[in-house]
């Protein structure tokens, strides 16, 4: 090594973090394309930094003059249009990216012992996001900004005794104005971020620190060479860093297609409501959240009385928590079990229904299906304990099929 | 509403419908041309009363409109402001008098409403003597604009009855009508032209990355696959 490099490694360990990260990290050989959303995760998050950055420079956070602004980056800022368009579609896209990634998590058993607290941590980020979302969702103070933001924090009014005070200090008054655009924009591109990013790293050295699960979900630890490796893993430098730069040329494909032709993507990335000015006069006939938090709102929805309602959407939240102790099955990859992967199948078509439906207007037809997804949603979890002791499964094999 | 709205609500849309299949279904070829040629029919017609407040003038010259044309035709209200936003010739205070609240700001309609409800709302107007302005619409149940295209397009009954024929034949009339509706697609998403004229050069060199990326990932993973058919593995140390 030059002696630049040693010089700088005997102050910093560079080349001691670069082994262990990357050269000397061995990964199982048989990631299949749910593998990809991790590192698109991480360049989706960077994107929304530099994006969210450059729109902070243009953006004003008062009740006057929020909407201007915006528009203002969209119509005379040179290239405004592209940055807003980034930092707007890239939300929808790391959702769609979020719930592939937890998707495959439930799939392959990856929140099972030893990985019990890096399923915890990512979904913590999970449940950051969702945060971080609808503070931003709010800043462009849009007509759904304004309602928006009226109805989210009125949820917390339903906690006992300090609910009101809560409400207020949310708003930063008696309702949604410059005080909360304010408060949202310090939430949104600092508190909330910042503990983000933490999580984000905690996420990846827990990931290092008990290794990557695989489709098959046996560990390649236990079979290991006379070097000492794992027979099944290779190391992430140099075959997954060429295998994801690849990925991220098709991501950002889609990306700039979506961009470039259908920015708004028809109005479920961009809602047609937000072209309307916030109006406290002008109530919309249903405010509805955005489709990656629409699930929750459905359920929310399902029991006409608040207090049921906002309870059984906090118990749907923080379910997926309690996973690595709910599943009591030895074998941990869906692959050899057969029922639980049924069960995994109907709960993302349930998820994706009740996305579809906390986007309807609220009309008793729509009812049943809230109500039903409600209960299939909240039954995967209460029944995993007994099915997983008694399900059957296939014969796991030793080593992981390439 | 009563049943007998109701009915004739309903066979208002099916006449205006039925007339709208007879002379031709709405050509929005969305062009700079056709944005202009929007943009001339909005100041003659629209800008009276309603602002593009969002779009300023001179956005109209990257679009091929001489200075000197767009303000002899588009820059019509007094006091006009080449490098300012869109504005009505009509004062808001006494608009709002006149038509009880004041004519919304056109910018971001077509964003919020679609190009299509523009379209069916500007040609679904009728004759309503019980309101006060005398028009009605079968989109818009009880709006507040009259319908100022009447002496052009004509004026129809409720039944979708042709009352009075307008200047202009049917064909030129929803051409027209679908030229403003193009204009205010534009105002509504004035980065359009640029997107699809950069749009093919970034998705083909994304392409090109791809696919000099996934050769990269071949050659890495000759190793792999090599190793996995019990031949010697090229280590990252060796390599």
């Amino acid at each position: 090594m030059s002696r630049f490099g040693d010089w700088l490694n005997e102050r910093f360990p560079a080349r001691e973090m670069m082994r262990e990260h990357m050269t000397e990290y061995y990964a199982p050989k048989n990631f299949n394309i749910f593998y990809y959303t991790g590192s698109l995760l991480l360049l989706m998050i960077f994107l929304q930094l530099i994006s969210g950055f450059l729109l902070m420079a243009h953006y004003v956070p008062t009740s006057q003059g929020a909407f201007d602004s915006v528009q203002g980056i969209m119509y005379d800022t040179r290239w405004g249009w592209l940055i807003r368009y980034m930092h707007v579609d890239g939300v929808s896209l790391i959702f769609i990216l979020l719930y592939l990634h937890i998707g495959r998590g439930m799939l392959y058993g990856s929140y099972r012992k030893p990985r019990e607290l890096l399923w915890i941590i990512g979904y913590l980020i999970y449940i950051m996001m969702m945060g971080e979302a609808f503070f931003g969702y709010v800043l462009p103070f849009g007509n759904l900004s304004y309602w928006a933001g009226q109805v989210i924090t009125s949820i917390i009014h339903a906690v006992p005794f300090v609910g009101p005070g809560l409400t207020t200090l949310a708003r930063g008054g008696p309702g949604v104005g410059s005080a909360t655009l304010q408060r949202f924009l310090a939430l949104h591109a600092v508190l909330w971020f910042l503990i983000i990013a933490a999580l984000i790293v905690m996420h990846v050295l827990a990931l290092h620190q008990v290794g990557s699960n695989n489709p098959d979900g046996i560990e390649i630890k236990q079979h290991k060479g006379p070097d000492g490796h794992p027979v099944d893993g290779i190391p992430f430098h140099p075959y997954y860093t060429v295998k994801d730069i690849f990925g991220v040329g098709v991501w950002l494909i889609i990306f700039a297609a979506i961009i470039f032709y259908a920015p708004t993507m028809h109005g479920v990335f961009l809602e047609r409501t937000t072209f309307f000015r916030a109006n406290p006069m002008v109530a919309l006939p249903d405010v509805t959240p955005p489709w990656y938090l629409a699930p929750y709102y459905a359920m929310l929805r399902a029991i006409p009385n608040k207090y049921f309602g906002i309870a059984l959407m906090g118990l749907a939240i923080s379910l997926p928590f309690f996973l690595p102790w709910l599943d009591r099955n030895p074998v941990r990859s869906a692959r050899y079990r057969p029922v639980y992967r049924m069960m995994i199948i109907i709960m993302a078509i349930t998820f994706f229904t009740l996305a579809w439906v906390g986007e309807q207007p609220p009309l008793p037809k729509y009812f049943i299906i809230e109500r039903l997804g409600a209960v299939i949603y909240v039954g995967f979890y209460l029944l995993l304990p007994i099915i997983s002791s008694i399900e059957p499964t296939r014969k796991v094999p030793e080593r992981v099929q390439s | 509403m009563t049943r007998k709205t109701w009915v004739s609500a309903t066979a208002g849309i099916l006449a205006w419908f039925a007339a709208g299949c007879a002379v031709a279904a709405p050509q929005f070829s969305f062009s700079k041309t056709t944005v202009l040629a929007g943009a001339r029919l909005f100041a003659e017609h629209c800008s009276a009363c309603h602002s593009v407040g969002s779009l300023r003038y001179n956005r109209l010259a990257a679009l091929g409109m001489s200075k000197a044309d767009i303000e002899k035709e588009i820059m019509l209200p007094n006091g006009a402001n080449y490098l300012k936003g869109m504005e009505p010739a009509m004062d808001v205070a006494d608009a709002t008098k006149w038509f009880g609240i004041p004519p919304p700001n056109l910018s971001h309609m077509v964003r919020a409403r679609g190009q299509k409800w523009i379209y069916a709302y500007l040609t679904s107007f009728y004759w309503d003597p019980a309101r006060p302005s005398g028009w009605n619409n079968h989109v818009f149940p009880n709006a507040a604009m009259p319908d100022i295209l009447a002496p052009w397009g004509g004026t129809y009954a409720s039944d979708g009855k042709l009352l009075q024929p307008g200047l202009e034949s049917p064909a030129v009339y929803h051409q027209q009508v679908a030229e403003i509706v193009d204009f205010l697609r534009y105002a509504s998403d004035p980065s359009i032209f640029e997107r699809h004229t950069i749009g093919p050069y970034v998705l083909g060199a994304l392409v090109l990355l791809t696919l000099f990326a996934y050769l990269l990932k071949r050659e890495y993973w000759k190793d792999v696959y090599n190793r996995g058919n019990g031949k010697q593995a090229r280590g990252p140390k060796q390599g």
